[in-house]
């Protein structure tokens, strides 16, 4: 840790913060922020949700006005009174959710709002050149004509870099750039960032993920509560001192003890194909008790594969058996009866309504049992309600907006929603994506407690650590196929990976 | 009608019973605005009019708000579900009519019963069609039930040509006219027992619940086990016949059906919706919030009229109204 960068007078090319102050109303979500960025080094901003990381990018990026504090740029006062003033500056924002056009070309979104003119028209082979320059300087060859829309998630952050890099940008704020990317495409991103850090520019790398920071960054700021607590001149420090500063408190483990799984076989899964091919013959078997950890890239058909099981998707071939009865996948419907439950990826668009309140949210699904002849009944639904929420220690009341929880309280209503059914095979794809690294340790109890009441658990992640930490056996898919299933004492990162990559 | 149970609503303290107020709250949820909006109005009328409030006015407004009411009912169903049926307007006519040609001695003559079926049956396919639309050809309901409401407009040009049928019996036009109990005509209580069974049927039944859930988020609830697809489509079916039972009322009223009836009125009964608090995204909004927004243009229509408002100015104050009260909702909603 190093002290206030009190040497911010002297003249110096890159970024000093000083003593920034933020309020919304009472609520003070910037307290006395200064760090420093120097030229051609990455640093990294870590914080839980709410820590205060946001409201400093969007304060360098020209979005939001600080209320107290200074910035100084390459030696001069900087204060951008817009995002355009800051990317005259030469500072540009990458934004977790990309702000491209979707129905426009890639030529066109790199110069939006500042297209190439010539006699009064629009000079598209100078942009296309352009474009296609800055996105061949990425190492990315495609056609800067291609319309956005079509390109991968991966292919479209590319495009909001070289829209970036044709700016002239000096600095760039990352805001968790590989949330969407899986491991080959971060590789390249990282590759990229490399070679722009050698040519002299600057970054800050906002992330959840802790084991990218010491791959990528140079050096860590860490935030807690609207405050810097600290400042690391190096990257490679253990995650669980990073953790501990985030959380401000002292983390005993991430992962609970694991029980022995029951003899029972739960759910198999035999020569399991989807229509589209993302996954083709796929055979698993779950046992009562047993949490089966699901691995692969980005693409490799994981998500699709518990959705078809979970009933979300249709299939081509192969079939599910639950407790020995085979189940007819033709909806989630179907499967919830035969005791299979899905807690899905994406919480606030599939998992909970978030204008409802924890009661209704937890009604939904479960109108046999809070209606029974189809009479909802406000006292049994309040009653179950309470229930969920005491067995899971949501913290929330039955008539509260779900919209109000954190992350992590919003997943555990996703849970409680299935719990009291009881499920015989309870899958969750990606449950802790989005929630604070002090908060997913209380979700990886409640799945280890889902096992040890006697479920068949099945978890998918992109988060490797969660996958061998949670699981008994890993089962790996690349590209659709099944690679391989790995037992607890042979699943490691390097054996996971090697699979995931075949 | 829900007027009564509306002001208890307002005289319950948070002193009172915390489980009669959380029914009451459900059953009003999100239309304390529009109430009060509704009691200003009445309150400035009665002050500005001798005749407003005189029993014989207010039972004018319940039967002017009969048609506009009964097929509120429905387009709240479908927008809770986050859709639209912009075709109520056509299909009413297209039910009027052909309840007229089956039911009118000049035409089919086969009797007032088979006329009033086969128009609702008619007007509950129109729906259903718009329903099968959204669902299985996947049309946004804005466009799919554009289409029907072209559709069910010229079908019902077709049926006589573009000319009306005048005259029904005695019995079905005194349907609208005689006050039962000194005060109850057959429509205007139709419209009220409507509106207590849909009330009850949104609040306390497992498949009411679930359009609220499907409106909230039609993903969760498809992953929930909720049929969504077949829940739509009932949806749509069933604002289909309510749009159609409007046409009966309409044509009891007037002693006449024509193919040019109810055209706009799918703008007044959107607006009577979104005016009684439900969102046009879906997943909020209630019968109670309906009946109030019934009742605001209702009123607002009436007491125009008494203060001699010319009725292109009604139409200004009308728009106003709808910016004013959806405006309103949703300062309301960003200040909480």
């Amino acid at each position: 840790m190093s002290l206030d960068p009190s040497h911010t007078q002297t003249p110096h090319l890159g970024l000093f913060v000083s003593g920034l102050y933020k309020s919304y109303g009472p609520v003070q979500v910037l307290a006395d922020a200064s760090f420093e960025v120097r030229p051609g080094e990455v640093v990294a901003l870590l914080g839980e949700n709410g820590a205060g990381k946001s409201t400093v990018s969007n304060i360098i990026a020209g979005s939001t006005k600080p209320d107290a504090g200074t910035i100084t740029w390459r030696g001069k006062a900087y204060s951008p009174a817009s995002p355009a003033a800051a990317i005259d500056a030469g500072v540009g924002m990458i934004h977790q959710e990309l702000k491209l056009l979707p129905d426009l070309s890639v030529a066109e979104n790199v110069y939006v709002g500042r297209l190439l003119m010539r006699g009064g028209r629009i000079d598209r082979a100078a942009m296309n050149a352009r474009a296609s320059a800055q996105l061949k300087r990425l190492g990315l060859e495609v056609s800067p004509e291609r319309k956005v829309r079509t390109l991968r998630i991966a292919a479209q952050q590319q495009v909001e870099i070289a829209k970036a890099l044709t700016l002239n940008a000096e600095l760039l704020i990352f805001d968790e750039p590989t949330a969407a990317l899986g491991s080959e495409e971060t590789e390249l991103l990282f590759q990229q960032i490399r070679k722009l850090k050698a040519e002299g520019m600057s970054f800050i790398y906002i992330s959840h993920r802790l084991d990218e920071i010491a791959e990528i960054a140079d050096r860590v700021v860490v935030m807690r509560d609207g405050r810097i607590v600290a400042r690391h001149e190096r990257a490679d420090i253990p995650v669980r001192t990073v953790v501990e500063q985030m959380v401000g408190r002292s983390v005993e483990r991430m992962f609970p003890p694991l029980s022995e799984p029951g003899s029972e076989t739960l759910l198999e899964v035999e020569n399991l194909s989807s229509p589209e091919r993302s996954f083709q013959n796929v055979s698993f078997s779950v046992r009562a008790g047993e949490i089966l950890g699901i691995a692969g890239l980005i693409g490799a058909g994981r998500t699709e594969l518990v959705r078809a099981i979970a009933g979300a998707d249709p299939i081509s071939s192969g079939s599910v058996r639950v407790a020995g009865n085979p189940v007819h996948l033709n909806g989630p419907a179907a499967a919830i009866k035969a005791g299979v439950v899905l807690v899905p990826e994406d919480r606030k668009a599939q998992g909970v309504v978030l204008d409802q309140t924890i009661g209704e949210n937890l009604a939904i699904g479960n109108f046999d049992h809070v209606a029974p002849n189809g009479w909802v009944l406000p006292k049994a639904v309040q009653k179950f309600a309470e229930a969920g929420i005491g067995r899971l220690g949501v913290k929330g009341r039955p008539n509260q907006a779900v919209s109000k929880l954190s992350g992590g309280n919003q997943q555990k209503v996703v849970i409680a929603k299935w719990i009291s059914r009881p499920p015989k095979v309870f899958i969750l794809d990606e449950p802790t994506r989005g929630i604070d690294v002090g908060a997913r340790a209380a979700i990886y109890d409640v799945i280890a407690d889902l096992a040890r009441s006697g479920m068949a658990v099945v978890v998918v992640s992109s988060d490797l650590e969660e996958v061998l930490g949670l699981s008994h056996r890993v089962l790996v898919l690349s590209r659709g196929r099944q690679r391989g299933i790995l037992d607890r004492s042979e699943a490691s990162n390097v054996a996971v990976m090697e699979l995931a990559t075949s | 009608m829900a007027l009564s149970n509306g002001a208890s609503e307002l005289k319950a303290g948070p002193g009172a019973q915390a489980a009669t107020g959380a029914k009451l709250t459900a059953l009003f949820a999100g239309t304390m605005g529009p109430l009060i909006g509704l009691m200003l109005l009445c309150l400035a009328l009665t002050l500005t009019t001798d005749t407003f409030l005189t029993v014989r006015n207010i039972l004018n407004v319940l039967d002017q708000v009969t048609v506009l009411g009964i097929m509120a009912i429905g387009m709240t169903l479908v927008i809770l579900i986050g859709g639209i049926d912009l075709s109520v307007g056509s299909v009413l006519a297209l039910a009027a009519m052909v309840m007229g040609f089956v039911a009118h001695p000049d035409h089919l003559n086969l009797g007032m019963p088979a006329g009033i079926v086969m128009a609702l049956v008619v007007a509950g396919l129109c729906g259903l069609v718009s329903g099968l639309l959204v669902t299985v050809t996947k049309l946004p309901p804005f466009i799919a039930t554009l289409a029907m409401m072209s559709v069910a407009r010229g079908l019902a040009n077709m049926i006589t040509d573009g000319s009306q049928i005048i005259g029904f019996p005695d019995w079905f036009t005194s349907l609208s006219i005689i006050r039962h109990f000194g005060f109850l005509s057959v429509t205007v209580g139709l419209m009220i027992v409507l509106a207590i069974i849909f009330a009850i049927f949104l609040n306390y039944r497992a498949t009411g619940r679930s359009l609220y859930a499907i409106g909230g988020s039609a993903e969760v609830a498809r992953l929930s086990g909720i049929p969504v697809k077949s829940l739509t489509n009932w949806v749509y079916a069933i604002c289909g016949v309510l749009a159609g039972l409007a046409g009966i009322v309409l044509a009891a009223r007037l002693d006449s059906v024509q193919p040019s009836s109810g055209f706009g009125y799918e703008l007044d009964t959107i607006a009577a919706v979104v005016i009684g608090g439900a969102s046009l995204s879906g997943g909020v909004g209630s019968i109670g919030g309906t009946a109030i927004g019934v009742l605001i243009i209702g009123v607002l229509r009436n007491g125009l009229n008494l203060l001699g408002v010319s009725p292109f100015i009604q139409q200004v104050v009308i728009g106003v109204v709808i910016a004013l009260a959806v405006a309103t909702d949703t300062w309301r909603r960003r200040a909480q």
